[in-house]
């Protein structure tokens, strides 16, 4: 199995890489060994940790914690918040590198550094932000009560601090990448003759379709756990605001562990998924 | 040429995204016409909308009430939530859903005060409570709305300790002895812990005649025995029951009970000589429900929690009853003890926040050096 | 100057695209944040100061300045080491190891937080072992700093991977000519080329270490001017209403990650020109 989808991989320069281009087999295995310790301490130990929970009460229970009415509602608002906040920052993660990889300007590096910023930004301050904007003491709350446009406490609150928290992974995947490769072939594509769109398209999109990808994979993953930004602007109203991390945290405090878990390991499976998209998408295109 | 190729294959997929995302919010609109389904915050948005256009509030049917408490209220809640439901169909031949929302009770507060459209709220603290009064949501003296101090349930706040109290734990001053470990939230992110806070300052002061400074003495050797500081109380308790760190958690009664009733054998309650009165009131938001036209059952709801099935409920859940009635009948469950009050032996909520949490007030001084 | 703007703007797009990025950035980062800069500013400036700089504040960004350092430089290794495995070996299970590493970011941070004290708290897993000989992991800077290593592994894996896997074999091919031991291939050819994703992987991991919140609560034990993390510090504020003082600590915040950010996003900018000068 795993030697069928070794054989699909993606064929890139590297993997072909000649006997001398690499290190010998003693150091090889040393780095893998180290990189597979890494990561069972830091990565596979807590997941390791949230699956036993899960299933500390068995499969009934765990299929009772996701068959609960309200957790189906929390995921059901969790995909609806990643499915418009993805494309979203997708679409804004493209223009913004192109414009930043593909011309000079001045200011470039204030550009790059605010682009960022939402990283650097506390979960708790991102949600504070909106209410401080949205919520009814804020500047824009008095205004849109009158109206009864609810933004915060609402779906619309909850996309916009999701959108907010993984504003910058497309960006951020694209930035070094396009960075990197510089603007020889969409100038070549220019000299010969196309224009716009054909030059993205048919140019740069190739050559950036894998770190857009993990740059697209990263935000919806980002943007399905986001937990601190939207524990703020949610309102914690049962079967209606809460997002699937939210209800994580409630099962958590009702003492139901295990089922805190088994949901938490459902998210975990969202990204699973994910990535076997991403995989047969990967095959797809380079068994062609 | 396989470039075509992957990018009609991410074309697609981000146009099957765009499309799921549709449909998401479609089905949300179409859930929130049908009047059938508890229908999500849209709905309760538009019904408040045709409610304020119109000047005199139509009270719309079916009702959805809004109940926006605290942490350890959720299974007090839920059950007295059905109970009243029952009540009001035989009542009104009505339909009235109410749904919860729970979380820090000075988080929840904050929510209300920022917008969310809370009909009722039941919180920890008068003082939280306050707050939302204090940005004109409801009137100044609220806390005379309903008997008791609105206030139809209370607590108080004892000890768990873990199974044949090997520390020996029987009263506070065990609490300040070499080598107990003392689990508690901190009281400037919890209300629980405030409640916390209080009923040892109540002992200090009462052992100490009043002498602040020794009182103080007391307070610091207590905090020096608390090894982490939850951030919340059902925090607080996961620490003691799960990590199993310290001998013993300050907890309200209730949590404490439901705790014995989640964790069975390894614990136990210790009720110490004197504690304090722990009031959770409840209030009904009144621009909220004047604007959404559900005053009249928002104060049915609150109503009801002081009748006899209320009461019964709520002494279920390990709240203590108001009703002489259902008192007598737990009387098991609830030994008596000297309880002090907040009005009456600490000053009001704002006083007591003021002197004690407030920043460099008398809990931060116990932390910072050289003050 | 004007010269090399010209040339560059052979391409089209840029009014389109600079145009949308600037509209987005502003309406989802640069209005809010501005909503934040005001309430602050709601505040009279020695009540503004004072706030900022009581000594559990000081402690607290020192604490998380600190160890979001040292979670940053360790995944700066760890995170090298984990992208060149998995772009340059092939072995059973890379796949799978490749798919995890996204996890942190999946997770949710409050259950990392719970999974992370169930682990290294003094009964659990890890901790239990480690409790005999007096280390103690939850409750302390250190295990801050674990959460934080969970938390920000990802940034620097996902930034060095796609420029590793795209850097050019004819280098290296070139060098092999020239006769260069592999070591010195490795740290005169590749890293110089990894060094810009690498500073930008590490100042992403930096700052989101400095504004965590979710799963450090649950580990660090909280305690005033020990294990108290400066965000907690801002809900503490607003548990007392005053959102003036949480947004004055918040903007604090906000200026250390953005000069931290900006500094090392011209590192690297310069890193990358004397690259792609040479």
């Amino acid at each position: 199995m795993a030697a069928t989808i070794d054989q699909t991989l993606p064929e890139n320069k590297p993997m072909r890489t000649p006997r001398h281009l690499t290190e010998s087999g003693a150091v090889r295995a040393l780095l893998i060994g180290v990189a597979l310790l890494l990561v069972g301490a830091i990565i596979l130990l807590p997941l390791a940790t949230v699956i036993t929970q899960a299933f500390s009460k068995g499969w009934d229970a765990y299929a009772a914690a996701l068959r609960d009415p309200d957790a189906l509602a929390a995921l059901r608002l969790t995909l609806i918040t990643a499915a418009i906040a993805v494309p979203l920052n997708t679409l804004f993660g493209l223009a913004a590198a192109w414009a930043i990889t593909k011309f000079k300007f001045r200011g470039k590096q204030l550009l790059v550094t605010l682009i960022d910023l939402p990283f650097a930004v506390s979960p708790v301050i991102s949600g504070l932000i909106y209410v401080l904007l949205f919520g009814a003491q804020g500047l824009l709350g008095p205004w849109l009560q009158e109206h009864n446009v609810s933004i915060i406490f609402a779906t619309p609150g909850i996309v916009l601090a999701t959108m907010f928290v993984t504003f910058p992974f497309v960006a951020r995947e694209l930035l070094p990448l396009m960075e990197e490769q510089g603007v020889q072939d969409e100038e070549a594509a220019v000299t010969l003759g196309a224009r716009g769109f054909r030059v993205f398209f048919k140019v740069t999109l190739p050559n950036v379709k894998w770190g857009l990808l993990y740059g697209m994979i990263l935000c919806n993953a980002r943007a399905m756990g986001e937990f601190g930004a939207v524990s703020v602007v949610s309102g914690h109203i049962r079967g209606e605001t809460n997002t699937l991390p939210l209800h994580i945290e409630i099962l958590y405090n009702e003492y139901k562990f295990s089922a805190a878990f088994a949901v938490a390991s459902l998210l975990m499976l969202l990204a699973v998924v994910t990535l076997i998209v991403k995989s047969v998408v990967e095959s797809r295109i380079h068994r062609n | 040429m396989n470039n075509w190729k992957s990018i009609r294959i991410l074309l697609v997929s981000a146009l099957i995204l765009t499309v799921l995302a549709a449909c998401g919010s479609k089905k949300e609109e179409t859930s929130a016409g049908s009047s059938a389904s508890p229908s999500p915050s849209s709905s309760a948005s538009e019904e408040s909308g045709a409610a304020a256009s119109g000047s005199p509030a139509k009270v719309p049917d079916p009702i959805e009430l809004l109940n926006v408490s605290y942490d350890p209220t959720r299974e007090l809640y839920e059950e007295f939530n059905k109970s009243f439901a029952e009540y009001w169909k035989q009542q009104t031949g009505g339909t009235i859903t109410v749904k919860q929302s729970h979380g820090g009770s000075g988080k929840q507060s904050r929510a209300v005060i920022d917008g969310l459209q809370a009909d009722v709220v039941t919180l920890a603290l008068a003082y939280d409570i306050d707050a939302i009064a204090g940005k004109g949501l409801l009137k100044p003296d609220w806390q005379q709305s309903f008997e008791s101090n609105s206030t139809p349930y209370t607590s108080t706040i004892v000890f768990l300790v873990r199974k044949g109290n090997p520390k020996g734990i029987k009263d506070w001053n065990d609490l300040i002895k070499d080598g107990v470990q003392v689990i508690t939230p901190n009281p400037k992110t919890s209300g629980g812990a405030r409640w916390n806070y209080l009923a040892a300052w109540g002992y200090a002061a009462q052992q100490n005649g009043n002498d602040e400074a020794k009182i103080k003495e007391f307070m610091t050797k207590l905090f020096k025995n608390v090894p982490v500081l939850d951030s919340g109380a059902r925090d607080a308790t996961n620490t003691f029951v799960q990590r199993k760190i310290g001998d013993v958690l300050l907890a309200w009664e209730n949590e404490a009970y439901l705790a014995l009733k989640e964790f069975g054998d390894e614990y136990e309650i210790v009720t110490p000589s004197l504690s304090v009165l722990a009031e959770p009131p409840v209030a009904v938001v009144d621009k909220v429900v004047d604007k959404r036209g559900t005053r009249e059952a928002a104060e049915a709801y609150l109503k009801y929690l002081y009748t006899e099935q209320g009461q019964e409920i709520a002494a279920k859940n390990f709240y203590r009853p108001r009703l002489q009635a259902v008192a007598d009948k737990y009387k098991d469950q609830f030994p008596q003890l000297k309880l002090l009050t907040i009005d009456q032996d600490f000053g009001g909520w704002q006083e007591a926040q003021k002197k004690h949490f407030a920043d460099g007030g008398l809990f931060d001084q116990i932390y910072t050096p050289g003050s | 100057m004007a010269q090399t703007t010209k040339t560059k703007r052979l391409l089209p797009g840029f009014r389109l695209t600079m145009g949308f990025s600037i509209l987005y950035l502003s309406l989802i980062v640069l209005i809010p944040l501005a909503a934040l800069a005001a309430k602050s500013a709601s505040l009279p400036a020695g009540m503004w100061w004072e706030t900022v700089t009581a000594p559990r504040i000081l402690a607290s960004y020192k604490l998380s300045l600190m160890t979001s350092f040292f979670a940053a430089a360790a995944n700066l290794f760890i995170g090298l080491l984990l992208a060149w495995v998995l772009v340059r070996y092939r072995f059973p299970g890379r796949r799978i190891i490749d798919g995890l590493i996204d996890l942190p970011f999946a997770l949710p941070t409050a259950v990392a937080g719970i999974a992370l004290t169930t682990i290294y708290a003094p009964n659990g897993w890890i901790g239990r072992l480690l409790a005999p000989l007096g280390v103690k992991i939850a409750y302390s800077p250190l295990g801050i700093t674990l959460a934080l290593v969970f938390i920000g592994l990802p940034f620097v894996v996902r930034t060095v991977q796609p420029v590793l896997q795209d850097l050019e074999a004819d280098m290296e091919e070139a060098a092999v000519m020239l006769g260069a031991y592999r070591r010195k291939i490795f740290f005169r050819v590749i890293l110089p080329e990894l060094v810009p994703a690498m500073l930008t992987g590490f100042a992403l991991a930096f700052a989101r270490g400095i504004g965590e919140y979710g799963s450090v609560v649950f580990i660090s034990g909280n305690m005033p001017m020990k294990t108290e993390i400066a965000p907690l510090l801002i809900i503490t504020k607003l548990e007392q209403y005053e959102y003036g003082q949480a947004a004055a600590i918040a903007v604090v915040l906000l200026l250390i990650s953005f000069l931290l950010l900006l500094v090392i996003n011209l590192l690297q900018r310069r890193a990358g020109r004397r690259l792609h000068a040479a």
